[in-house]
C-alpha cells in the first residue's frame, strides 16, 4: 500500500506543478463568477441557465483533467525512462498501475472539490441557499464516474503508445456514452437481427456514465438521490474500475519497456 | 557462502516482432558469481551485453533460458530488489521533484519510517554534496548534479548490493573522482558493488574482480592483479586483445 500511495503522491504533485489545472480552474472560475453577476438581475431562469453552463464547465474541466492527466502517465514513464529506477525497487507493474490510478483519481477528486467549492460559494452567496447534501451527491457521483474514466484511459495508455491518440479516443468514447449510452436500448429495438443483439449487448456492456450526471440536483434543487442508489452506483463503478485496471495490468505486464 | 549475484547459463535472445525469428543473442550462457563485499567490474565494448545482463538482474528483461539470482532469490521476484540500489547510466528521474522529494519518494517505496528517512536523506545529500540544492527541482540541476542525485537514490535503502551502470559516464574529472571515492567508501563498509564501466583505469583502481564480455560471451574473469600477471599487460591491453581490436596503423 505504501508503494501505491507513494506513486500516487508523485502523480498529484505533478498535477499541481503543471499549468493545465490552473488554466482550467481560471476558465471555470470566470464563468462561475459570471453566473454570480447575472443573479444580480433577479431573473431565476437566467440564473439557472448560467448555473447550468457553470456546472457544464465543471464537468468538462474535470473530464479534461482526468483524461489529460491519465493518458500521459504510463507513456511519460516509458518515454522519460523514469520507469527503470522505479521498477529497480521492490515495485511490481501492478503497483505502478494501481499507483497511477489512485494518483489520477485522487487528483481528479481534489480538482473537483476545488471547482465545486468555488461554484458552491459563489452560488450560495448569491442565492442565500446552501443545499450541501445536493452538492455532496453531485460531486461524489461525478468523482465515482471519473474513477471509471481514469481506469479506462489507463487501460488505453498501455494499449496505445501515443497519449494524444489515447486521449482523443477516450474523449470520443466517454462523450459517446454520456450522450448516447441511454438510448442504445431504444436504438437496438429498431434494428434487425443480429444487429439488435449486438447493440443490446453493447448497451449492457458499456459503463453507463450518464447515470452519474446529477447536475439537476443543484440546478433545479431536485430531491436527493436515494443513498442506497448512490451506494449501488458506486459499486457498479467500482466493478468497471476493477475490470479496466486488471485489463491494464494484463497488458502492461507483458509490455516490453523499450530498453 | 551464498553468492550475492549469480547467473546460471543465462541467455537472452531478442526476437523480431514481425517474424518471431531471433534477431540478436545479447547474452550467451553467462555464468557469474559475485560474493559479498566484492567490487566487481563488468567490462565490454558497446553492445557486448553488459546492460542487458543488468536489466535481467533488475527484472526489466526476462531471460530466454537460464536463471539469475540476487541474494539467492530469483530476480523475477520483486522482493529480490529489496536490498539493492541501482544507478542507471543516464539520469531518469521525475524532474519536477526536488532532490529531497525524490529521495523521500523512494524511501517511502522501501517502507522506511519517516524519521529514519529524514535522517538518511540528510546524510545522503551531504555525501553527494547536494545539501544546498535540496529544495531545487531536479530539472534545474547540471548533469553532474543529476548523476549525484541518482547515486543518492541508489543508496536510500542502505543497500547491500549496488548495481551501477556506467556511473561516471558523462561526468567531469572531479565528478568521476567523487563517484570513485563513494564506491571506495561503500567497499570499506563491506557493500557489494557490481558495476559496468568503460573507464578501465577506474576499474583497475577500485575493483576486486573483473569480467570482460564480448558479443554476449564471458571471455575473461578474475582478480585484476592475477589477470595483469597472467597476460603480462595492463587491463586496457587485455581488454583490447580480448575484443579483437586491430590498431589502425598496423592494418
Amino acid at each position: 500500500m505504501n508503494t501505491v500511495l507513494a506513486i500516487s503522491g508523485v502523480v498529484i504533485k505533478e498535477l499541481y506543478r503543471r499549468k493545465d489545472f490552473y488554466v482550467l480552474f481560471v476558465l471555470t472560475a470566470v464563468i462561475t463568477l459570471m453566473m454570480g453577476s447575472v443573479s444580480f438581475f433577479n431573473d431565476a431562469k437566467v440564473v439557472r441557465y448560467v448555473k447550468e453552463i457553470a456546472l457544464l464547465m465543471v464537468w468538462i474541466s474535470a473530464l479534461v483533467i482526468a483524461i489529460g492527466t491519465t493518458a500521459r502517465q504510463i507513456p511519460a514513464e516509458r518515454e522519460n525512462r523514469t520507469i527503470f529506477p522505479l521498477l529497480a525497487k521492490p515495485v511490481t507493474r501492478w503497483h505502478v498501475i494501481l499507483g497511477k490510478f489512485t494518483g489520477c483519481w485522487l487528483a481528479c477528486g481534489l480538482a473537483l472539490f476545488v471547482l465545486y467549492l468555488f461554484f458552491g460559494v459563489v452560488s450560495g452567496s448569491r442565492e442565500h441557499h446552501w443545499p450541501l447534501l445536493n452538492y455532496f451527491q453531485a460531486m461524489w457521483l461525478q468523482w465515482v464516474m471519473l474513477g471509471v474514466v481514469v481506469a479506462f484511459v489507463l487501460l488505453g495508455s498501455v494499449v496505445l503508445s501515443a497519449p494524444s491518440a489515447n486521449a482523443t479516443i477516450s474523449f470520443i468514447v466517454v462523450l459517446g456514452i454520456l450522450f448516447l449510452g441511454r438510448y442504445l436500448n431504444q436504438v437496438a429495438l429498431q434494428q434487425p437481427e443480429p444487429l439488435r443483439s449486438i447493440v443490446y449487448g453493447l448497451y449492457f456492456l458499456i459503463p453507463h456514465l450518464e447515470w452519474y450526471d446529477v447536475r439537476d440536483l443543484i440546478i433545479y434543487d431536485h430531491h436527493l438521490v436515494g443513498w442506497t442508489d448512490c451506494g449501488l452506483a458506486t459499486l457498479y463503478a467500482l466493478l468497471y474500475m476493477a475490470v479496466f485496471l486488471v485489463g491494464a495490468w494484463l497488458v502492461f505486464r507483458r509490455k516490453p519497456l523499450n530498453l | 557462502m551464498e553468492p550475492i549475484v549469480e547467473t546460471k547459463n543465462l541467455r537472452v535472445e531478442f526476437r523480431s516482432q514481425s517474424s518471431g525469428q531471433v534477431k540478436k543473442v545479447a547474452v550467451k550462457d553467462l555464468n557469474l558469481s559475485i560474493r559479498a563485499g566484492e567490487v566487481y567490474g563488468f567490462l565490454g565494448p558497446n553492445g557486448a551485453g553488459k546492460t542487458t545482463t543488468m536489466n535481467v538482474l533488475l527484472g526489466f528483461v526476462n531471460a530466454t533460458s537460464g536463471a539469475a539470482f540476487l541474494f539467492g532469490v530469483d530476480v523475477r521476484e520483486p522482493i529480490a530488489r529489496q536490498r539493492i540500489g541501482y544507478l542507471p547510466e543516464l539520469t531518469y528521474y521525475y524532474k519536477f521533484l526536488t532532490a529531497e522529494e525524490l529521495l523521500c519518494f523512494y524511501a517511502r517505496i522501501f517502507g522506511i519510517p519517516r524519521a529514519v528517512a529524514d535522517r538518511r536523506i540528510d546524510q545522503l545529500l551531504k555525501l553527494v554534496e547536494l545539501d544546498s540544492a535540496r529544495k531545487r527541482p531536479i530539472k534545474t540541476y547540471s548533469k553532474g548534479m543529476q548523476q549525484r542525485v541518482g547515486l543518492a537514490q541508489a543508496l536510500i535503502n542502505n543497500p547491500d548490493l549496488l548495481i551501477l551502470d556506467e556511473p561516471t559516464s558523462g561526468l567531469d574529472p572531479l565528478g568521476r573522482m567523487k563517484v570513485r571515492e563513494i564506491i571506495q567508501r561503500l567497499k570499506n563498509e563491506g557493500k557489494t558493488v557490481f558495476f559496468s564501466s568503460h573507464e578501465l583505469g577506474e576499474v583497475e583502481t577500485v575493483c576486486d574482480r573483473v569480467a570482460i564480455i564480448n558479443q554476449g560471451e564471458l571471455k575473461v574473469e578474475g582478480r585484476v592483479a592475477d589477470l595483469v600477471e597472467k597476460h603480462q599487460a595492463n587491463l586496457e591491453q587485455i581488454f583490447l586483445k580480448i575484443i579483437g581490436y586491430q590498431p589502425l596503423l598496423s592494418a
